[in-house]
Formats: C-alpha cells, structure tokens, sequence
C-alpha cells in the first residue's frame, strides 16, 4: 500500500476509535451534572449514588476520551501537512480556539470537580461539573466548525500567490450553515448514546434486584436513574431526526454527489424512493446497482420536503464535475460504503428506541419491573448505540471522497477552495514511517479497548456505592469541614 | 497591527504557550520519572501520584494549545516540524497516550499486574516525552536538514499542472538525533533532569512525613545536576547556535535561577527552590526562542532555506482576530488555574489516603 492509502486508514481508525468515547462523555458529563443538581436541590441520597456511579464511568471513559484526542492534535501535521499548508488560515483557528476555550476549562475544573468533594463548598462543587458538561459541548462546537468547513468550505478565498487558501471572514466560518446543522445532529446523537447507557446499565440493576425481590431498592435508586436516561432518549431522538433532516436538505444542495451515493442513485430521478435494500458490486461500478426493497418518494422528501424534486444520479454528476475541475478523478465516492453507512447509523439506534418505549411502559407511575425482554433489549442498546455514532461519522467522511476540502458549489464557478485528498498527504513521510505508526497506534489502541472494556464491566457491575457516603459528602462550607485537613480524600487516584 | 508585528506578537505567544507546558507539565513529569525511585510502598506511591492528581490533564493542555495555535498562526512551522519529526513525535504521542490512561486507571483496579502495568504506563510515560522534547528543541536550535520541496497541487487531468515550492525536513530519524553534533542530545538530557528537580521540589513541597523529607534530599542533588548540565548546555547554545547577542541576558538569568533553586533546596526553602526552578525553565526557553528567532525552523543545508516567522505564518487577518481570541482567553485560563493550585495548596501524607479505591463488590460480582 502507498502512503496516502496508508494514511488514510490511519486516520480513520484513530478518528474513529477517539469519536467511539467522545459521544459518552458529551452526554454523561451532562447527565452526571443533572444527578447533582438533583441532589443538591432534593438532598436525597439516591442522587448522590447515582452521581458517583455515572461519575465513575465518566471518568473511565474521560481518560481514553482524552488520551486519543492527542493524536487529533497533531496528526493533520504528521500525516496530512501539505492539507495543513493548504487549510492552516482557516483550520488551524477552531483548533486553536477549542483548546484555549473549552480544553483548559474541561480538564480543569475536572480535576477540580473528582478532588474537590471535601474541599469546595456544595454549590461551587456543583458548579465545577457543569463547566465540564459545557465546555465538552463547546469543544464539539469548535471541531465540528473545523469539519464543517471541510465539507462546505465559506468565508475563504484561494490566493495563487501563496498558492493557500486564505481566510477572510472568521464570522462566516463559525457560522457556516453546515455545522449549525451538524452540531445539533452531534450532540443529540451524544446524548442519546449517554442516555441509553444510563437507561440501559439501569434496566439491568432494576431487573436483577427486583429477581432478587429488593423491590424497594430497584425503585429507589435504579429508577430514577432509568426516567433520567428515558427522558435524555426521546428528548434526543426527536432532536437527531430533526436535524438530520436538516443536514439532508444542506447536503441535497452542498454535497449532491454524496447524497447520490447514500441512495445508490445512479441516473437523474424525480420522486426518488428511499431504498432499504440494494445490491451491486464492490468495486464502486454504477452499472451493478439494483434496488431491491424501496419506500417510495422518501427520499425526495428527505431531500427537499416534496415528493416532487429531483436528485442528480452519480453518473450525471461525474460527468458535470470532470467540466468543472477537470477530468482524470473519479469523483465517486465509495457507494457501498456510503449507501450502508448512513442506513446503519439509523438502524442501530433501533435498540434504543425498543428500549425507551418498554422501559416507558413497563416502569409507568411508580412501577418496577423484570420483564424477560428488558435484559437482552438493554445488553443489545449497549453497543448498537455507539455504533450508531461511528457510521455516521463514516458516512460524512467516506461520502465527500475524494475530497478532503470538498468544493463549495457555488454558481460562480470553480474558487479553487477546494483539495482532493491524494493531494492533501505529507510528502516526505514514507510509507514505511507510515506503517509504523498505524501498528503501533492500532495495537496500542487495541490493547486500551480491552482495558476500557473491562473496567467499565467491572465499575457497572459493582452498582451504586453504599459505603462512605456521609463522609465523602462535600463540604457545606460549615463548621468542621475545611479544618479536617487529616480526612482521607475522598475521590484520590 | 503590521502584518510583521502580528508574527512577533504570535512567536511569542507559543513560545508563552511552550513555557507554560514546560513549567508546569514540567513538575509533573518529574513526578511520573521519580516513581521507581523514591517511594517505599504503594500508599507512598499513591501520595506522589496524588500530589498532581487535580492538576496534570489542565497542565498537559498547554501543549495542545502549542499545537493548535501553531497550526493557525504558522501552519508551514506545524507542517515541516510535525511531518518532519514524524518517528519521534510517534514516540512522544504513544507516551503520553499511556500516562493520561496510567493516572485515571491504575487505581481503579487493585490486582497486582493491573497495577504494574500502569505503574509503568506512568513511569515510561513520564520519561520518554522528558527526554525526547528536549531532543526536539535541541534540533529547533541546531538547525535541521530543511530544502525546497515542489509538489503539483492541481488535479490529475488539469489542463495545466500548478505547483508549489514548499520547505521541507529532507533529512532521516538518524539526523535528528544527531544534531548539533550532540547538541540536541544534551538538550534530551538537559530537560531529563531538569524536570527531575523540578519534580523533587515540587514534592518536597506538597508531601508530608518521610516522605518528604528523602524528597528533600534528593531535590539537594537533582538540583545541583541541574546547575551542571544547564551551564554546559547554555554556553555552548550561546555561542554554537544564538543568532541574537541578547540571549546572554536569559543565559544569566537560567543561570541564576538554577543555582538559586540549589541554593534554596539545601536550605530547605522548597516554596523559594520551586519559584526559581520555574523562572529557570523560563529563562531556558526565552533562550532557546531568542536563539531562533527570526528563524522557526533554521535549515542547515542553506540559511535561504529556513522557516522564519515571515514564511511560514498565515494572513494578517487570521492573527488578528486570533489575537483577540488569545487577549480575552488566556487571562482567565490563568485565573481559573491559578486558583485550583490554590484550592489544592495543602501538603498531602500517607494518612490521606483512603484504603480501598477498587469497586466494592457487596452488591453483586457480577450481574448475571
Ligand atoms: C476537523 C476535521 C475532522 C473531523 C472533526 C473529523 N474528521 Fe474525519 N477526516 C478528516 C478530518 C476530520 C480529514 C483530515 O480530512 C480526513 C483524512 C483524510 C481525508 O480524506 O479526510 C478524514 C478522514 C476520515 C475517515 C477516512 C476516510 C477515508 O480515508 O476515506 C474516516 C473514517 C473519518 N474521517 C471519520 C471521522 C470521525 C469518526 C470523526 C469524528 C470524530 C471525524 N472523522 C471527524
Ligand atoms: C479530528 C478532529 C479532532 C481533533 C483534532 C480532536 C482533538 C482532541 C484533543 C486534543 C482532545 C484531548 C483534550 C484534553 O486533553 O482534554 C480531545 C478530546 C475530546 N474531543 Fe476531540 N478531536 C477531534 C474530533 C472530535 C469531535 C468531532 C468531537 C465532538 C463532536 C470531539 C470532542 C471531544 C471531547 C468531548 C473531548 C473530551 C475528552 C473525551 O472525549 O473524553 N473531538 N479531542
Ligand atoms: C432520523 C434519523 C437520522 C437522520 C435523518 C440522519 C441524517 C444524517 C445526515 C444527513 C448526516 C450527514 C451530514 C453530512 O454529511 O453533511 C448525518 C451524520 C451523522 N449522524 Fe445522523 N441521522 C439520523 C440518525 C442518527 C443517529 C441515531 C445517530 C447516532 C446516535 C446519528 C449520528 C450521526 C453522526 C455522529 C453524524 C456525523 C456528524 C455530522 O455530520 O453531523 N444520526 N446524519
């Protein structure tokens, strides 16, 4: 393999793992945020359980969450240089602005929020999380501004001198219409995977303790928490649809070449139907396509609210594209890819429906419950959810292909703000350096996912905490509290 | 602001950037890097591992700040420098990758390989990027094998080819280390102990009882380490590599600075000792960017060839507005980290540790 396919596997595969994580601490931070505040104003214990074991696991999950966002920091220099030559005006400045406004806030006041039980007063702790859940939320904002400007690129204008793209109207970039959809699309896919983790790892506990007949403590502690993960799901799933929605009608008019692909569409259609079913072969040859199961007009719908509009098929828009910046590219992404990525990032949250609507019923007014069907439903949410994350993800990257900087259509012509990513790849890293780091990166990942996986087992399997609850009690800023310097801590590594 | 003065102003501001990573990332490197030699059990272990528990992740997030406000105001410099040093970088992210897991995880499981394990993700975690970031300023300061590139920019089929020359690292991994005749090496060595002193102090002045007090000793020899290397390693920047006579002014001040923090750690002042093993670190990279600067990058192979503030920054409009971005930010960042070293100011002992950090497994072994 050469060195721009070897990078780009690199790059998927890292991007990926670290986007595997990213979404459970967006979600969970916030929702660990609520159970505080839940507690602080109702003082009942059974919120404060619940903050500790979901805080917890965010923070597991925070450490690897952090760890791979490393890598993302400086592999556009490693892997990708003459694309940092190329984008640095324009890119560089989200990057920039998203460590020095969300990261330091993120991982500061996180390490005040875990050592900071026993020495802040109540409501300054509480505080601490809430900057947390923020500033995840707005480190997301300033990546996906980065991305978006990829997909859709505005407020930037090609220099022939500098032979860069150059940015002229920093306003435009962050308000790019692309990530004003796609950042309400991320956080509500975040949140759903939080708020199924939390529903989920609940249901279990409720189902085990009422076929233990620990009723009283199944409804107590477990449920809540449940309504809580129930109430982040449907609140969540109504935003991704709307959103998604959204992102269809942007991409229709942005990216008409990847929504071509995400419907295996090969020639100019009007009233398109949505295809569920769709074979062809793997070697990305239009001619093979056949649609086997279709929903129809849905697609039209998607795309432009009627049943009467009409998309561009791939074999039109390869020919438009080879006028318009030249011939010699095939710019096709790859349909089997894109077409199965954006069914299967809608398919796995199936689960996490199925689970909301049984826990909704099941666990009305008061109710517990240890229907059969709630324990392999919530084992299957589990991971279905997260995956649901990644295929998007996949989708978007795969289907601007092959684009790194996709080419805003604008009716002008051709600004020349655009890169093909052959031309995006480091010249002097040699496939062998390439090698090297994806090995390592890939085993060294591998072995942090076996570690991940079992402490997250082992910390959800150990339920809620009864021990030491009074003394790890923060401080109200009282008498007494401050003055014990001899206490043990209460949250230490 | 000329567009010259906006590179100025964003020079120094990575180099604040670096300084800020190195001061304080500095001490808890030294942390990681004492591990295998200072405690005597694992509840020792856990007092120095606590001691940097609230502060190590918002220390680490200056150098993604480094990295991220290079990209956007030099994008050249974060090409060449992060596709050139491809393989150590490589190795300086797979460490860190390691320790930020090693400190959250390696409590949380109380087996003894889990344990070790992590113990060393912290240990080699500490020690590598210690070294290997001193090796890369080394080369910063000693010049790199840095030629002209040409690559085309335009599509396959395009009518006509466009191309661009760009100013690349053409040297091998090998180069690297062997910059400056030794220089970067020393460099390695320089920021190893270094930081060990820094760490030793910093111990010695956040723990209590024993502890503390083999701490204090070997903050005494570290820092006298330190003075030695330092003062080899600053003359021969001075004179080998400085293109500006002004730097003899950091030269001084390091100097000073790091027999001040010897002078305090045998008396026992560690608070002082810790003040003015900070200000040495500053003064070393005032030196090592005053040495550079105008250059970001200086080739070897033709001074015509080197990155400089000029060639490799963006517009002047991407550094105004990160200029305003960078005035109204870094003064609260300052704040808020300001006060979470006060509100974890007090020393920490073996008795604060609490017995048992593993899940508690009264509920349920599991939950088949
Ligand atoms: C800020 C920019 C940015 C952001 C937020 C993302 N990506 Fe991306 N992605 C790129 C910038 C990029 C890139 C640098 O542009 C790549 C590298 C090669 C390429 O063509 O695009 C890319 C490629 C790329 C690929 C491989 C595509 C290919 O090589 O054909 C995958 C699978 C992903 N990305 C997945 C993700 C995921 C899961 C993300 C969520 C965190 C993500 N991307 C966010
Ligand atoms: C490819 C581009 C990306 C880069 C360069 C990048 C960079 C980083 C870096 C350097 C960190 C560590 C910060 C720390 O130490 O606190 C990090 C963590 C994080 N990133 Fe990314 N990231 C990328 C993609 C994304 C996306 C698309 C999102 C959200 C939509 C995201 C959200 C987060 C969050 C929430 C964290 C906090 C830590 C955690 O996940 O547990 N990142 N990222
Ligand atoms: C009705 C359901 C949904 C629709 C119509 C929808 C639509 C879309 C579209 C059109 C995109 C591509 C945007 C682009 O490339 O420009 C996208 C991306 C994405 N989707 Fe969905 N989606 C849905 C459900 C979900 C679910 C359930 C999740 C995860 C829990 C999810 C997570 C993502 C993510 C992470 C991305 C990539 C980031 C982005 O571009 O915003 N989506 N979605």
């Amino acid at each position: 393999m050469d060195a721009l396919t070897l990078a780009r596997w690199q790059f998927g595969i890292t991007t990926v793992y670290h986007f595997i994580f990213v979404p459970l601490t967006i979600g969970l931070s916030t929702l660990v945020a609520i159970m505080q505040t839940l507690w602080v104003r109702s003082g009942k214990t059974e919120w404060l359980r619940l903050t500790k074991y979901f805080g917890k696991l965010l923070l597991i999950n925070f450490a690897i969450g952090v760890a791979t966002g490393i890598v993302q920091e400086f592999q556009f220099g490693m892997n990708w240089s003459e694309y940092s030559r190329f984008v640095g005006d324009i890119f560089g400045a989200p990057l920039a602005m998203e460590a020095l406004a969300a990261f330091f806030i993120e991982s500061t006041f996180l390490g005040l929020w875990i050592f900071g039980w026993d020495k802040l007063p109540k409501r300054v702790h509480l505080a601490t999380i809430w900057l947390v859940a923020g500033s995840t939320t707005l480190s997301a904002f300033f990546i996906l501004s980065a991305n978006s400007w990829m997909q859709h690129p505005v407020g930037a204008t090609f220099n022939p001198a500098t032979g860069r793209a150059e940015m002229h109207d920093l306003g435009a970039v962050v308000t790019n219409p692309t990530v004003l959809a796609a950042f309400p699309h991320t956080i509500a896919a975040a949140f759903l995977t939080a708020g199924t983790f939390v529903a989920a790892v609940c249901t279990l506990w409720m189902v085990r303790l009422v076929r233990r007949g620990d009723t009283d403590r199944a409804r107590a502690v477990y449920r809540p928490g449940l309504r809580l993960g129930l109430v982040a799901i449907v609140i969540s799933g109504i935003v991704v649809a709307g959103s998604g929605h959204w992102q269809a009608q942007l991409m229709f008019r942005q990216q008409p070449m990847k929504m071509a692909a995400a419907e295996g569409l090969v020639n100019t259609e009007t009233r398109v139907p949505l295809s569920l079913l769709t074979v062809g072969s793997l070697n990305n040859d239009p001619a093979s396509v056949q649609h086997l199961v279709q929903i129809p007009c849905l697609t039209s719908i998607l795309a432009d609210n009627t049943c009467n509009s009409t998309l561009k098929g791939v074999a039109d828009l390869q020919k438009q594209y080879e006028q318009k910046y030249g011939t010699g590219v095939d710019y096709i992404p790859n349909l089997a890819v894109t077409y199965w990525s954006f069914r299967l990032m809608m398919a796995f949250a199936a689960f996490a429906a199925l689970l909301a609507l049984m826990t909704l019923w099941l666990t009305r007014k008061g109710r517990v419950s240890d229907n059969v069907w709630l324990r392999p439903v919530a084992i299957a949410a589990l991971p279905t959810i997260f995956l649901a994350s990644s295929a998007g993800w996949i989708f978007t990257e795969m289907g601007r292909q092959p684009w790194v900087v996709a080419p805003n259509p604008n009716p002008e012509g051709a600004d020349m703000v655009w890169q093909l990513t052959m031309r995006g790849v480091s010249t002097q890293v040699s496939a062998g350096s390439v090698v090297t780091s994806l090995v390592l990166f890939t085993l060294l990942y591998g072995v942090l996912a076996v570690a991940w996986y079992r402490l997250m087992r082992r910390y959800v399997a150990g339920g809620v905490d009864d021990a030491g609850l009074g003394a790890d009690t923060p401080a109200d800023g009282g008498e007494g509290t401050t003055t014990d310097v001899d206490r043990p801590l209460s949250f230490a590594y | 602001m000329s567009h010259e003065t906006l590179q100025i102003l964003w020079f120094v501001l990575i180099a604040v950037l670096w300084t800020g990573y190195l001061v304080l990332e500095g001490f808890d490197f030294g942390v990681g890097m004492l591990l295998p030699f200072l405690p005597r059990d694992e509840r020792e272990r856990r007092v120095m591992i606590n001691t940097v528990g609230p502060v190590w992740d918002g220390n680490e997030v200056w150098l993604l700040t480094a990295g991220g406000a290079t990209f956007a105001a030099f994008p050249e410099w974060y090409a060449t420098l992060f596709s050139g040093a491809y393989l150590p970088l490589l190795l300086i992210l797979l460490a860190l990758i390691a320790r930020v897991v090693s400190f959250e995880w390696r409590g949380k499981i109380s087996t003894p390989r889990w344990q070790r394990s992590f113990y060393w993700g912290l240990v080699l975690g500490s020690w590598v990027p210690a070294v290997l970031w001193g090796v890369a300023f080394g080369n910063l300061v000693a010049g790199l094998k840095i030629s002209p590139v040409t690559s085309t920019v335009s599509n396959p089929g395009a009518a006509q080819d466009i191309t661009r020359t760009t100013l690349q690292y053409t040297g091998g991994f090998f180069d690297l280390l062997s910059a400056g005749h030794g220089f970067a090496l020393l460099t390695g060595v320089l920021t190893a102990t270094v930081f060990l002193a820094h760490g030793a102090i910093f111990l010695s002045l956040k723990t209590a009882g024993d502890l503390q007090s083999r701490a204090a000793v070997l903050a005494k020899r570290l820092s006298l380490g330190a003075l030695g290397v330092g003062a080899v390693w600053a003359i021969w920047l001075q004179l080998a590599f400085s293109r500006n006579a002004w730097t003899w002014a950091a030269l001084v001040l390091a100097a000073l600075a790091l027999a001040a923090a010897a002078w305090f750690a045998w008396v026992g002042a560690h608070g002082r000792a810790f003040a003015a093993s900070a200000v040495a670190i500053v003064a070393a990279v005032v030196l090592i960017f005053g040495a550079m600067f105008p250059d970001v990058m200086p080739s070897t192979i033709d001074p015509a060839y080197s990155l400089t503030i000029h060639n490799a920054s963006s517009s002047a409009y991407t550094l105004t507005m990160m200029s305003w971005v960078a005035l109204i930010l870094t003064p609260l960042v300052l704040a808020y980290q300001a006060w979470t070293y006060w509100v974890f100011r007090k020393r920490i002992g073996v008795h604060h540790i609490p017995e048992q950090v593993d899940v508690t497994f009264e509920n349920a072994p599991s939950l088949r």
